[in-house]
């Protein structure tokens, strides 16, 4: 069976007042349907301009310079943004981060519900109500009868970040890109929302992107993980490979700072040093070299290629390329 | 909402009240008095004259006296127009001044939003600063430049519009654009930076995602966000623009309520100069609890207390 998803060489570029930002450099991946995938990155890393880009949804000074996407058979990058609208609501939705300004203040949670529904199926006014109401329960609202006459101020912020998951799953849409869904959310409805998600996609069987930069909902959600740092995927891999087979200094970085609960002694969390680069400038190197602990002269120079660990798990390093090498090196000898 | 409107109401007629109250005695406050421009007049019929309209009266009994008949609805003869009351002035000039007043704010909302959107759309392009031009030179430049430049050009130069009075459809094109000239440029102002508020809000965003198209963006989920500060400029706007233009009126030669206002102060027209800023007081106060109903019809987060 094909990919669901195929992105080959994305490069995408926002040609602000101040130069050409390039905020993706080169990203490529693949789903499969019924995957889950886990973007994780700092603020800046284009986890955001990936996902968005498959819904043709990049912001204005934005535009796709290179590569392919090509999503269930449809060149996204090709398409007009007629054909675009077909798809978007309807084969790939989307849930934002912040449901507090998400949803229009001046319209009802129904009328929004319904909006996209009567949008791409041929239901009547009644038939895309009931689905609304079959929805809402879905997400585990209660009272959907009554919620559908309410505005988005009458309603909780999970409550409303439920809602938006109902709008995105009104369509039944084989693809849906979750950015940062919880962020927004205190840490109790961050839990509620998160199994409201996986148990969803147990129901619908649906193929999910999360964006994220919290790893812990990404060990506990997804089943392969693509770092991103700089614009580009740094590593990839399944979440046991990334968790215990990290190989890319940014991904250790990135483990090391968070809090472990099972460690009897109080070990000090390790931040990255540094900050983000410069996107306008970029480097000619690996751009996490700078912040690097394990920098060599070669990542200041050139691009480490990926170098392939395990069918599933690859990593941009020279550290690696060096490993690899000396193991090569080693074997001759011998 | 029962509730709210009672106490509106209750507001309304305390500052419409504390409007006539100070009026009364700002204009006595004011030298000169009603029949002081008249020189034949004798001392025996002033006397007789300000006995007959109650001005020989200490300043109370006077106040005691209008405010009686205020609450009876009684505005009071005028001074100068023999015979006439104030209510059967404002009865007579009012709709004159409404219609074309209207008209005007007609024409300043359907081609003020419209503007101020496409300014937003277009933001930084060529048609947005085109917008902003028009706007600027719409508020910068005083209605009687507006007036004498459109009469010279349609009225004398191409002889295509009549210049006095309103005796046909044609005699209002002037003067109805004249006086919608900085209204128009007041709303396109505000339209275009709520618009660029609104287009950059996330909920835009979500309906984008939903799929729909760019007409069903702009004027479901756009619009409707973006319109309030107009709605709130349009409350005091209709009160000053129905009540006449002084200026548009003198210069188109229409018998408008406008006049009025000048006219009763200039001629120390006592009951009328009352009669007039009242009536505009009440009209203010009613259109701004139109526009607070209006706002709580357009955003339901809005609560009235």
């Amino acid at each position: 069976m094909g990919n669901l998803l195929d992105i080959k060489d994305e490069r995408l570029s926002f040609f602000t007042p101040a130069g050409e930002v390039k905020a993706l450099g080169g990203v490529s991946f693949s789903m499969k349907e019924g995957d889950v995938l886990g973007i994780v990155g700092e603020s800046g890393s284009g986890k955001s301009v990936t996902s968005y880009s498959v819904m043709g949804l990049t912001a204005h000074p934005g535009r796709l310079i290179g590569g392919s996407i090509e999503f269930n058979g449809h060149r996204i990058d090709q398409m007009s943004e007629k054909e675009m609208r077909r798809i978007r609501g309807n084969e790939v939705s989307i849930i934002f981060q912040d449901p507090m300004t998400s949803l229009n203040p001046v319209y009802t949670i129904g009328n929004q519900i319904c909006e996209v529904i009567r949008l791409h199926t041929k239901k009547s006014k009644a038939e895309a109500r009931a689905r609304a109401t079959e929805l809402l329960t879905l997400v585990g609202i209660n009272e959907p009868e009554k919620r559908l006459k309410q505005y988005p101020h009458e309603l909780s912020g999970g409550m409303r970040q439920r809602v938006m998951i109902a709008i995105a799953l009104a369509c039944e849409p084989k693809l849906l890109i979750a950015d940062e869904p919880t962020t927004a959310l205190d840490v109790t409805i961050q839990a509620q929302i998160l199994e409201l998600m996986i148990e969803l996609r147990e129901k619908l069987g649906m193929s999910i992107i999360m964006i994220t930069h919290d790893l812990g909902i990404v060990s506990s959600m997804c089943e392969k993980i693509a770092v991103m740092y700089a614009g580009k995927i740094v590593e990839y891999g399944t979440v046991d490979e990334i968790f215990y087979e990290t190989s890319h200094e940014y991904t250790k970085g990135l483990l090391r700072s968070i809090p472990k609960l099972t460690s009897e002694t109080h070990e000090k969390l390790v931040p990255i040093e540094g900050t983000p680069v410069d996107m306008l400038n970029p480097p000619k190197g690996c751009p996490f070299a700078p912040r690097c602990g394990a920098c060599m002269k070669i990542c200041l120079r050139e691009m480490p290629p990926y170098t392939d660990l395990s069918d599933t798990h690859y990593s941009a390093c020279w550290l690696i390329q060096k490993r690899e090498f000396e193991k090569a090196a080693g074997g001759e000898k011998q | 909402m029962g509730k709210y409107i009672l106490k509106r109401v209750a507001m309304a007629v305390l500052t419409i009240y504390l409007v006539s109250t100070i009026t009364f005695f700002l204009m006595n406050l004011v030298p000169g008095g009603p029949f002081l421009a008249e020189k034949a007049v004798s001392p025996q019929a002033q006397a007789a004259m300000e006995e007959k309209y109650g001005l020989d009266k200490p300043l109370s009994v006077q106040y005691k006296n209008y405010m009686l008949g205020l609450v009876k609805g009684d505005l009071g003869l005028s001074v100068k127009q023999r015979g006439r009351t104030v209510a059967q002035i404002i009865a007579t000039k009012f709709p004159v001044s409404a219609r074309l007043g209207g008209l005007s704010i007609l024409t300043a909302v359907c081609v003020g939003i419209p503007l101020g959107s496409i300014a937003a759309f277009n933001r930084g392009k060529w048609a947005d600063n085109v917008v902003i031009f028009i706007a600027t030179c719409g508020i910068a430049v005083p209605s009687f430049v507006i007036c004498t430049l459109l009469l010279m050009l349609f009225g004398l130069k191409l002889g295509w519009l009549p210049t006095v009075g309103l005796n046909s459809v044609l005699h209002y094109i002037m003067p109805v654009t004249a006086l919608a000239f900085y209204p128009t440029a007041y709303i396109a102002r505000l339209m275009r930076s709520s618009m660029l508020d609104v287009l950059g809000q996330d909920y835009m965003r979500t309906a984008r995602a939903k799929g729909l198209g760019q007409f069903k963006c702009i004027f479901k989920h756009a619009l409707r966000n973006a319109v309030l500060p107009v709605v709130t400029y349009l409350g005091p706007l209709l009160a000053y623009t129905l009540t006449g233009s002084f200026v548009v009126e003198k210069i188109f030669t229409i018998p408008g309520l406008g006049s009025e206002f000048v006219g009763s102060i200039t001629g120390r027209d006592y009951p009328l100069i009352m009669g007039t800023t009242i009536f505009l007081a009440v009209l203010i106060v009613s259109m701004n609890v139109i526009v607070d109903i209006a706002y709580k019809l357009i955003d339901p987060r809005i609560k009235l207390k």
